[in-house]
């Protein structure tokens, strides 16, 4: 790509393609912008008119808003702790096993495969249910009173079903890492006399920075968009955030309007997530 | 100090015996270098005095105290990797400071040592980079910064040029020398490379397949090899080893001259020879000639010597200058 020529021919190869991209991004949002303008509720179609910023501010001030916006940062910062600090500790750990470590690779990435709306089920009906459910036997074992999950901490049973999903693909990206990881600077670091506490902290967690910064960010984009495990355990009403209260305001409210606007708030939102993100963690993709 | 000595050191993976046995012993502030082919077991004897592989059987002393259970950071030597083997996110004061760091020494301690180090290593101005900014040579250095800042009992080197070109590993390999001279210390350099032996060793140790064939001072395995093995080995171009009838006459399996030990030249004595090919060097010429009696021979004359390939050239083999070795390649000394 040196010459103009090159440059100006590479730019007429790239733009169908560009432009299709752009069409396929740029007609949803700009219909969703269109509809979050109209006072638009289907149970009352034929008298949909142009309401300017109503909805917006009609969703904002709900206080179901501020809700869903806690309960969304508080999923988003509890799964990415958890694949983060056990995403380490179980690729450390999984590094050491030799015997059978293609296997065990599977068998950590599975829950990956298992649909949102499966591993909901599975987790409400077999493992949280308050009577017969696995944790509930276990506790009894340990003569412990079994936890109602759903009723009384749907935040932390939706936190716990959304990291298991995502604390393979944690696993697995840190695993690859880790295997990279020169085994003549680790017997450097022998000579030198670190301990292993020592060897963590300089050498491995510095190796781990990127693969850290990617799961981080991966993670973060689709976090922000669970919906199904708070769909289909019914814990909305407590657990619901940023998805869950747009799809409330449109499907349950009939309001096409406010859920328009609801979607380009979230937009917006992630955006800032976003961002902020790649302020502070973009550095160390760059390096 | 820094006295190391093997005894009865082996080593095995799994089934597989490495070291079938090792005595050695290596002197205070002495340079020894162990050469042999790749795979012969270099790195694995290093590796194993250094502590990062347990012996099998056996036992290490380092200034006479065993160390074969203690774990490599309580041995005292320092080790400089092929690969450097630099942590790679650190600065280069980082990676020199490292080892003292984890000793726990003082700061301003570890600030004077580094600074030390860095200025005998033309590092100064370097010292805020990371590895990946330097170049190889430079990365060699602070590998090297690193073991010295540690003061260690022996320096152990493993390949440490082999990833360098050809007119910088000839300029770190005096470095190392000199490093050698200004330190005292004891240093244990591995390499596969019998130029970088002869030229830097007080002892080299030849090794093959696991077991010492030879040690000696450079010279010792020059004149006196004592094995065919070392003999082939050792000195460039490699020692015309003859057998057969030609053989048999100095009643011998084989013998061996070196190329600078046949001189051109009619005789009594003289071997008739036709010139295949002609390498020149300008310092040197070698010539690699076919002979009716003693098969391939190649002849290194001083200076430039005209040898067109396919004219004949007449040759005669300095008589005291032969090696003569039996049928299980060690060498039958003059009675
Ligand atoms: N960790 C190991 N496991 C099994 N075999 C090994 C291991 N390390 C070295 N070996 C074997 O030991 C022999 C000597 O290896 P090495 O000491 O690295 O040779 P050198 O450094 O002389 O090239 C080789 O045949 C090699 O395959
Ligand atoms: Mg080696």
């Amino acid at each position: 790509m040196a010459t103009h020529h090159a440059i100006r021919l590479g730019r007429l190869a790239t733009a169908p393609s560009v432009l299709v991209l752009f069409m396929w991004m740029i007609v949803p949002l700009a219909m969703t912008v269109w509809f979050s303008l109209l006072r638009y509720n289907l149970l009352d179609a034929e008298n949909a008119y142009f309401a300017g910023l109503d909805n917006y501010i009609y969703f904002v001030t709900d206080p179901a808003f501020s809700d869903a916006i806690k309960n969304t940062l508080l999923l988003v910062g509890t799964v990415l702790a958890v694949s983060v600090i056990f995403g380490i500790a179980l690729a450390l750990l999984l590094d050491q096993a030799i015997l059978g470590r293609s296997i065990v690779r599977l068998l950590i990435i599975t829950p990956f495969f298992v649909m949102p709306t499966v591993s909901a089920l599975v987790w409400k009906n077999m493992m949280m249910h308050p009577v017969s459910g696995v944790i509930a036997y276990l506790f009894k074992i340990l003569g412990l009173a079994p936890i109602d999950w759903f009723a009384d901490a749907p935040r932390s049973a939706i936190a716990i079903m959304v990291s298991w999903q995502w604390l393979p693909f944690a696993t697995l990206i840190f695993l690859t890492s880790v295997q990279s990881l020169d085994e003549e600077q680790k017997e450097a670091a022998e000579m030198d006399g670190a301990s292993p506490f020592a060897y963590f902290f300089y050498i491995v967690l510095p190796h781990l920075a990127r693969p850290i910064t990617v799961v981080i960010l991966i993670e973060t984009i689709f976090l922000l968009n669970v919906f199904a495990e708070i769909y289909v355990t019914g814990s909305g009403g407590m657990a619901g955030n940023m998805p869950y209260l747009v799809y409330f305001q449109g499907l349950l409210n009939f309001d096409v309007g406010g859920a328009s606007a609801g979607g380009i708030i979230a937009v917006i939102l992630a955006n800032i997530v976003a961002v902020f993100l790649m302020r502070m963690i973009g550095k160390t993709l760059e390096s | 100090m820094g006295t190391i000595r093997l005894q009865s050191v082996t080593k095995r993976f799994d089934a597989v015996e490495v070291i079938p046995g090792v005595d050695l012993s290596i002197r205070e502030g002495e340079f020894i270098v162990f050469v042999g082919p790749s795979g012969c077991g270099k790195s694995t004897i290093l590796r194993l005095i250094a502590g990062l592989e347990d012996v099998s059987s056996g036992e290490i002393f380092i200034d006479e105290k065993p160390v074969a259970q203690e774990p490599a950071s309580q041995r005292g030597l320092a080790m400089v990797f092929q690969s450097y083997a630099l942590y790679p996110h650190m600065s280069v004061r980082g990676n020199i400071a490292f080892g003292l760091k984890m000793a726990g020494q003082p700061k301003e301690l570890i600030e004077a040592k580094v600074a030390k180090a860095a200025e005998t290593l033309n590092l100064t101005d370097y010292l805020d980079r990371k590895p990946r900014q330097l170049s190889g040579g430079q990365r060699q250095r602070v590998a090297i910064g690193r073991a010295i800042v540690r003061e260690p009992k022996a320096f152990l080197f493993d390949e440490p040029l082999s990833n360098l070109d050809a007119a910088l590993r000839v300029q770190m390999r005096l470095e190392i020398m000199q490093l050698h001279k200004t330190l005292k210390a004891t240093m244990v350099y591995v390499t596969h490379d019998q130029v970088e032996a002869m030229t830097m060793a007080d002892r080299i140790v030849v090794l093959n397949k696991g077991r010492i064939e030879q040690v000696g001072t450079p010279m010792e395995l020059y004149d006196r090899p004592n094995s065919l093995f070392v003999a082939g080995f050792i000195g460039s171009p490699k020692m015309n080893l003859v057998s057969g009838p030609a053989a048999e006459q100095y009643g011998a399996a084989t013998i061996g001259i070196r190329p600078e030990h046949i001189a051109i030249g009619e005789g009594a004595k003289a071997v008739t020879a036709r010139i295949r090919i002609a390498e020149h060097l300008g310092s040197d010429t070698f010539i690699h000639l076919d002979t009716d009696e003693l098969g391939a021979l190649t002849v290194r004359a001083q200076g430039h010597v005209e040898a067109a390939p396919g004219t004949s050239l007449s040759v005669i083999l300095d008589p005291a200058r032969i090696h003569r070795f039996d049928a299980h390649g060690k060498v039958i000394v003059h009675a």
